[in-house]
């Protein structure tokens, strides 16, 4: 892998507090012979509402640069700010809080828990922290309202159709109010159509509550809904569009 | 928490196999401890209901009323005692009876007890020749106005009423008077034959510390007395300790295979629900909140198969046909194996506490890309 550092910074404009800064941020697993480097001096700077697009290959390390952006993975070097909170030294326990307040994830394959409802499914963020009660009920039946899935609350993720589990994903992932949302390949796993509706929406969504988002993508065309798109290769960022 | 119920009721199915096993396991324990309780019952039943403090032996006689005798000098000695407010002489005589009308199968084993002091729902002693009968005796064809003719002798005692748990050493007892209990001794057993006033042991009653008041007694009779508390007494009897020994330890392997089952079905639960925990983990999930899910629903079903335990324990109670097994189901024995299963569940589910705390939350988006 590249030991080049590379930079995507162009996000907030000076002054402008950043959603996301990563600098020089590095990532390293194993050690010795068998370190393998995947993350390379990674800087990015997002702006609170922008949307990037992150593209890469396989292995390219986007899901480790989206894992240590959302507090999941600790960087083995090298600084991560979210949302004024730097998070660099935050140990587990740290890490675990900090993502059920400030980040919103959706997964590559929906991963809704299959025996909760829709609307339940969203309530599973306030249940797993100090629960909130009527607030929480309240913002999921506003957030179900939003995303065109009040008819669908009460039913179980195998009675939706993909498009709505992903619906439902973005409700779950909206729910705690983040700072940060993080898109593992949210089309992957549909058609070319419904995925340019539920990129669509997410598009409107963020943009909408002013929620800064990366996009992990295999897929050039959801560049056409980022503020921009940032290319990764072997753990270091080459250019951007 | 709320997550794990949710689950319990909306996939019962999933639970199915485990409540199975676990009710089976229930029923076993309670099955066992019924059985413990109903094998000790008769054997220590008639030394229960004493209503005293303490029983005095011999002390040459390690506890055993058969080889224990207790003259007058000494029991005048041991009522003389400060703190002994009374004194009852007690003897026992384990002998066949025959139970005359009952066919072939005549012979019954039975205790005859001569008594001073009436135990716990026994009438004070009848008139010489007569007896109150053990209730399990009524199942051996035993019936009030009958004449049993006690031991090789045959002599000749007669019923004239029942009293209930008072067994002794498995048979059924009868609690007869001094005078008859000596009589029938005399006769079935010439050689160990009591003379008027001596007793095989001792029921004191005090008014003092139980422990103090036996020392004193023992050191009244200038060490010719062993003085033990009634239940010291109880579980002296030949049989008991070790009918105690072997039941418990079937109860505990019975309680661990309940721990097997339930780390194993958890385990496995766990497994399945790598990627679940995982997605929970990475929204902010703490792995306490998750092991504490797992935990309540093992007490859930532990608490589910102990209460169907419970009823079949019940069931298998009222269709066992009376004095068939002893057999006897008391509300301690069924809330200690409700306990015991449910703890077992406590026990088993921390196996999977591990499993649960290395699920990486960077598995939910796959950390090595």
């Amino acid at each position: 892998m590249s030991t080049a550092t590379s930079e995507a910074g162009t996000g907030p404009s000076a002054g402008e507090p950043s959603a996301l800064r990563m600098d020089a941020v590095r990532k390293v697993y194993g050690s010795g012979e068998n370190a393998v480097v995947a993350l390379d001096h990674v800087s990015l700077d997002l702006a609170p509402d922008e949307i990037v697009a992150l593209v890469g290959p396989s292995g390219s390390g986007k899901t480790t640069l989206c894992s240590i952006a959302g507090g999941i993975l600790a960087p083995t070097s090298g600084t991560v700010v979210v949302g004024g909170r730097d998070i660099s030294g935050y140990g587990p326990k740290q890490l675990t809080e900090f993502r059920r307040e400030e980040i919103g994830f959706v997964f590559q394959s929906v991963n809704l828990v299959p025996f909760l409802t829709a609307r339940e499914n969203l309530l599973v963020v306030d249940e797993i922290g100090a629960r909130s009660g009527a607030p929480a009920r309240t913002r999921a039946d506003e957030l179900l309202d939003e995303l065109g899935l009040t008819d669908r609350a009460g039913h179980l993720p195998g009675a939706l159709s993909g498009g709505q589990r992903q619906r439902v994903a973005i409700g779950r992932a909206l729910m705690n109010d983040p700072t940060l949302v993080l898109f593992d390949e949210p089309t992957s796993a549909l058609d070319t159509k419904l995925g340019d509706q539920v990129t669509q929406l997410i598009r409107t969504e963020m943009n909408k509550r002013g929620i800064a988002a990366i996009i992990v993508t295999h897929d050039e065309r959801i560049a056409h809904y980022a503020d921009r798109t940032v290319h990764i290769l072997d753990g270091v960022l080459t250019d951007e569009t | 928490m709320r997550l794990a119920l949710r689950e319990m009721r909306r996939r019962p199915g999933r639970f199915v196999i485990a409540v199975v096993l676990l009710t089976l396991v229930a029923a076993l324990l309670m099955l066992l401890g019924g059985l413990l309780d109903g094998l000790i019952a008769r054997s220590i039943g008639a030394i229960e209901a004493q209503r005293a403090d303490l029983v005095t032996f011999s002390s040459t006689a390690e506890r055993s009323f058969l080889r224990s005798r207790i003259d007058p000098a000494t029991r005048e000695a041991v009522a003389a005692v400060p703190g002994v407010a009374r004194v009852g002489g007690l003897g026992v005589l384990q002998v066949g009876a025959r139970v005359p009308g009952n066919g072939p199968r005549d012979l019954v084993d039975v205790a005859l007890f001569g008594y001073e002091i009436a135990p716990q729902g026994v009438p004070r002693p009848p008139r010489l020749g007569e007896a109150y009968a053990d209730r399990l005796l009524e199942d051996s064809g035993v019936r009030v106005g009958q004449q049993l003719l006690v031991g090789p002798a045959r002599t000749p005692v007669e019923v004239v009423g029942f009293v209930d748990d008072v067994s002794y050493s498995g048979a059924g007892t009868l609690w007869a008077s001094a005078a008859t209990w000596r009589r029938a001794q005399e006769q079935n057993k010439p050689n160990a034959a009591v003379a008027s006033g001596v007793f095989q042991a001792l029921v004191v009653d005090g008014t003092r510390d139980a422990a103090a008041l036996a020392r004193a007694v023992d050191e009244a009779s200038g060490g010719a007395t062993e003085t033990v508390t009634v239940a010291e007494a109880a579980d002296s009897v030949g049989g008991v300790r070790e009918q105690r020994s072997v039941f418990n330890q079937i109860i505990g392997v019975t309680v661990v295979i309940a721990i097997v089952v339930i780390a194993l079905f958890f385990a496995l639960l766990t497994v399945e629900r790598t990627a679940l925990y995982g997605i929970l983990k990475a929204i902010g999930a703490r792995s306490q909140t998750l092991f504490g899910g797992v935990v309540l629903q093992a007490v859930i079903v532990a608490a589910i198969a102990a209460a169907i335990g419970g009823v079949l324990a019940l069931v298998f109670d009222a269709l066992i046909p009376s004095g068939a097994i002893p057999y006897q189901l008391v509300p301690g024995r069924v809330v200690t194996s409700a306990v015991s299963l449910v703890l077992a569940a406590v026990a088993g589910s921390t196996f999977s506490l591990r499993r649960v705390l290395r699920i990486d939350p960077a598995s939910a988006i796959g950390s090595s890309t």
